[in-house]
């Protein structure tokens, strides 16, 4: 803000956090950013491991699910298919809104709880077999 | 990655927002996310669907073209949507212009170089030398 030529002295500041009363809304709004630099960080981090891993070989596909299937490996696998479809369907709900749709604030409401149950509900369809399949 | 000349009237007119511009930036973040939504149900749903995850059946499937194509798709656009969101939040939380460049900078290199890197791993199992 310095650089800018006379800056206007009392502009409004962005909603911060600590103002405001919690919601579903709210929470899922910040879940989307925080999901999504996961996801590029994390998530895309090991999408080049396991695809390089697969193209160097035996040994280095061995290294990858080793520790894939090590209990922090499982633990970073689980959080991200969850941010994975906690982003998705939140990024849904985004593109509704981006069309003018969905602001009342009970609807508005009720399709932030939706994403929250619903990214709950696919992470454990896909893990609950898997983790079945394991013991 | 240009969608065309996007910014509202009233945008364009008082030239605010905080990074300047952005239209098309706006709307390349939603049309990476629509083809995401896509492949991203692809990944997901064939690595449910494959017998196995040992390595021989995930570089067959990866090898074919059914397998090659849509996971170089879901590489490219991920790197984008990842690189154009994380753009959003350095613009939104670092306000030093010089920090904010910089930042940007690495963001662009580190994604253009993960795409690369997965890129040519794919290549290496599609093409062989793999094997």
């Amino acid at each position: 803000m310095a650089t800018e030529p006379n800056p206007p002295q009392s502009r409004p500041l962005s909603p911060h956090l600590t103002v405001w009363r919690w919601g579903p809304h709210m929470l899922v709004s910040i879940l989307h950013r925080m999901t999504g630099a996961a996801l590029a960080v994390a998530g895309l981090a090991l999408l080049v491991w396991w695809l390089t891993a697969i193209a160097d070989g035996a040994t280095a596909y061995t290294e990858f699910t080793a520790a894939a299937a090590h209990p922090l490996g499982l633990v970073v696998l689980i959080g991200l298919t969850w941010a994975f479809f906690q982003h998705l369907l939140s990024g849904i709900r985004h593109l509704v809104m981006d069309t003018g749709a969905g602001f009342e604030l009970e609807t508005n409401k009720r399709f932030a709880i939706l994403t929250l149950a619903g990214s709950l509900v696919l992470t454990l369809a896909i893990w609950v077999p898997v983790l079945g399949g394991l013991l | 990655m240009s969608v065309g000349d996007s910014a509202t009237p009233l945008g364009k007119a008082r030239g605010l927002g905080s990074a300047r511009e952005g239209g098309e930036h706006w709307l390349a973040e939603r049309v990476t996310s629509a083809a995401l939504l896509l492949l991203g149900a692809w990944l997901i749903a064939s690595l449910l669907f494959l017998p196995e995850l040992d390595r021989r059946t995930v570089a067959e499937w990866l090898a074919a073209p059914s397998g090659a194509v849509p996971m170089a798709l879901f590489v490219i656009a991920a790197f984008i949507h990842a690189l154009d969101g994380m753009k959003v939040v350095v613009d939104d939380y670092v306000h030093d212009e010089g920090n904010r460049f910089a930042l940007n900078t690495l963001l662009l290199f580190l994604a253009v170089g993960g795409a690369s890197l997965a890129l040519f791993a794919l290549g290496r199992i599609a093409f062989g030398g793999a094997a």
